[in-house]
């Protein structure tokens, strides 16, 4: 059982890093950014390319892969939203063109194979890899009959210094007064001098890192890298977070990935690991229907 | 390009080298119809894969254990698709939006993981075999009642229930107050949506030898309101417009073999950011001047 906690807590860490750069870019927005998953897969992906087919150090490819995932926050905002931010198309557009920037993603990373135009970027096709054990530091613990594995126990301070990080840039700088300003209405944030399409780009940017990050904590904890790791583990679940949370709620959101995870534990624990997504979801539907407003209720309802 | 050439210059062997195909862009297109009902009356639900795996297991089990004609096993798959419609549309028909479409995610994901994959009577997550299916001569069927179900909805948008819908889908309040009931027409929406996708599911069924459980999931919805939005949910030929394009996407662009991918999401962006209203729809080409682009030399107007 205490096992199952600590997964719970460490599954939910990476789901609340995942759902924070999701419900950032709504709260914003308004617009639900279904590339967010692709990006989380494309972390991984890289790190482990950058480290195993490239031969960089560890630490090296965790950095340049979150950049190259802050780089895809910006061609999100330049091709998927900001052409139709300009014609004022109305979000649901903006939902299918995520979704083309998500499959051109996933796409490329499931056609590299060594010969192939996308060689330098993933070499495996559709095949799950684990990072070779060695290349990053994992010191393992056995206290109490539990098993601490070093790398599972750095995802949950990493996660929670960020989101900690996160919360007060958008609660006490200018940056995060601007962005609750255009979260607020935009086009007074314009009539104010807020360069709205300059901190929607710095959102995109955000919200990608955390999400790319995500991916790399997921991808070294967890192994099984594969191009469907972000359609199949965080996709689903990061929108049932950030409904948990209460839409658009970075606290909410937090508090809704640990919610989530806990859940699934006890699911697994309780009633075996065959309806462990089923009773997520359960839970999700039931608490639409019954709560709408997501479960913190009125007080978190402020927007990011 | 063969497959356009084969098309012009010789039907006949294109319609009987294409059967499956054929009849699958049916299915696609009854299926974005189903989702246009719900797009066209304001609501944003996701429920189509949920609807389809209902009435497609339920006409094969009855098949396979009762031995009862086609026609009654279909029929029967799409009674029983609305009844569950009106069991799920009564109380997450509050929901508006994302909200909603988050809810009905849920209730697929909850449907095809916790009970499809957990019965035994489903083959759990092995499918189900059908060996009773048609794959080409159920072509018949498809294309007969897509054009039976393209007529009935075009009658339908041009009718009372029809205007209700727009009403409600520009806005709800007004629509409230000028005595439409609006839950009750948005129930209604939600129920033909679910007996359509049900009936798509069972005359799907009956065109292959197994039911796979993996179908009726996430990704399965994801396509089917890509079909809906990109074709134009304004208009009844929209959608199918919509599954006929993106599904022969593939075999127009042959040459661009494992990069299909890639290549549809392009394409799926380009036709999104240029006709942000859909494929069918009223309006051009929404052209917009980037900022770099030289502005057109205006003169000033002389004041003499």
């Amino acid at each position: 059982m205490g096992q199952q906690i600590l997964n719970a807590i460490f599954i939910g860490s990476i789901y609340a890093l995942f759902a924070v750069g999701y419900t950032l870019v709504f709260g914003v927005l308004d617009i639900l950014n279904l590339a967010h998953s692709a990006v989380f897969m494309l972390g991984a992906a890289v790190t482990y390319t950058l480290v195993v087919n490239h031969g960089q150090s560890f630490w090296l490819a965790c950095v340049l892969a979150i950049v190259a995932a802050a780089f895809m926050g910006l061609v999100i905002e330049y091709i998927c939203l900001r052409p139709l931010r300009r014609r004022r198309a109305p979000p649901i557009a903006a939902l299918i063109s995520t979704i083309g920037l998500a499959l051109i993603i996933v796409a490329a990373i499931e056609q590299g194979r060594p010969g192939t135009l996308f060689a330098w970027l993933w070499v495996d096709g559709a095949n799950p890899v684990t990072m070779p054990p060695g290349t990053f530091p994992n010191p393992t613990w056995h206290v109490a009959g539990l098993t601490l594995e070093g790398s599972k126990l750095a995802v949950v301070p990493v996660s929670i210094a960020l989101m900690l990080v996160l919360g007060y840039v958008m609660r006490f700088t200018q940056v995060g007064r601007g962005l609750r300003a255009v979260a607020e209405n935009p086009r007074a944030a314009r009539l104010m001098g807020i360069d709205v399409d300059r901190l929607i780009s710095l959102t995109l940017v955000i919200s990608s890192a955390l999400g790319g990050l995500a991916g790399i904590l997921f991808g070294v904890a967890l192994g099984g890298i594969s191009p469907y790791i972000g359609r199949d583990s965080v996709e689903v679940r990061g929108l049932a977070v950030i409904v948990l949370g209460g839409m658009g709620s970075i606290p909410g959101a937090v508090l809704g990935g640990y919610l989530l995870g806990f859940i699934e534990v006890l699911a697994v624990v309780l009633l075996g690991s065959n309806v462990r997504a089923g009773v997520a979801f359960a839970a999700l539907f039931l608490m639409l229907v019954l709560r709408p407003q997501g479960l913190f209720g009125a007080q978190l309802r402020e927007r990011i | 390009m063969d497959f356009l050439i084969q098309l012009f210059t010789d039907p006949v062997a294109f319609w009987n080298s294409h059967t499956l195909l054929i009849s699958q862009i049916g299915i696609n297109s009854i299926l974005a119809s189903s989702m246009f009902v719900v797009l066209y009356s304001g609501q944003l639900s996701l429920a189509a894969p949920g609807f389809m795996a209902i009435g497609a297991y339920t006409a094969v089990l009855m098949d396979l254990y009762w031995h009862t004609p086609l026609a009654l096993n279909i029929a029967t798959g799409t009674a029983f698709a609305g009844v569950v419609g009106v069991a799920v549309g009564l109380p997450v028909l509050r929901l508006r939006g994302v909200f909603l479409a988050i809810a009905t995610i849920g209730f697929i994901e909850a449907l095809s993981l916790g009970v499809i994959l957990n019965l035994p009577i489903t083959g759990e997550g092995l499918g189900l075999k059908n060996p009773n299916a048609d794959p080409l001569g159920g072509i018949n069927i498809v294309l007969v009642s897509l054009a039976a179900v393209v007529f009935l909805l075009w009658r339908l948008t041009k009718g009372r229930l029809g205007y209700a819908w727009t009403a409600i889908r520009q806005d709800e309040l007004a629509a409230q107050s000028q005595g439409i009931d609006v839950a009750r027409y948005k129930l209604i929406a939600f129920v033909v949506s679910a007996l359509l996708a049900g009936f798509a599911g069972g005359a799907e069924s009956h065109l292959n030898f197994f039911v796979d459980p993996n179908e009726y999931g996430v990704p399965r919805t994801v396509q089917v309101l890509t079909f809906a939005v990109l074709g134009g949910s304004g208009n009844v030929l929209g959608p199918v417009v919509g599954a006929l394009f993106l599904t022969t996407l593939p075999y127009v662009f042959q040459q661009a073999g494992d990069y299909i991918g890639v290549v549809s999401g392009v394409i799926l962006i380009a036709v999104i950011i240029f006709r942000p209203q859909g494929i069918v729809g009223r309006g051009g080409f929404a052209f917009v001047r980037p900022r770099w682009w030289p502005r057109a030399q205006v003169r000033a107007p002389s004041t003499r």
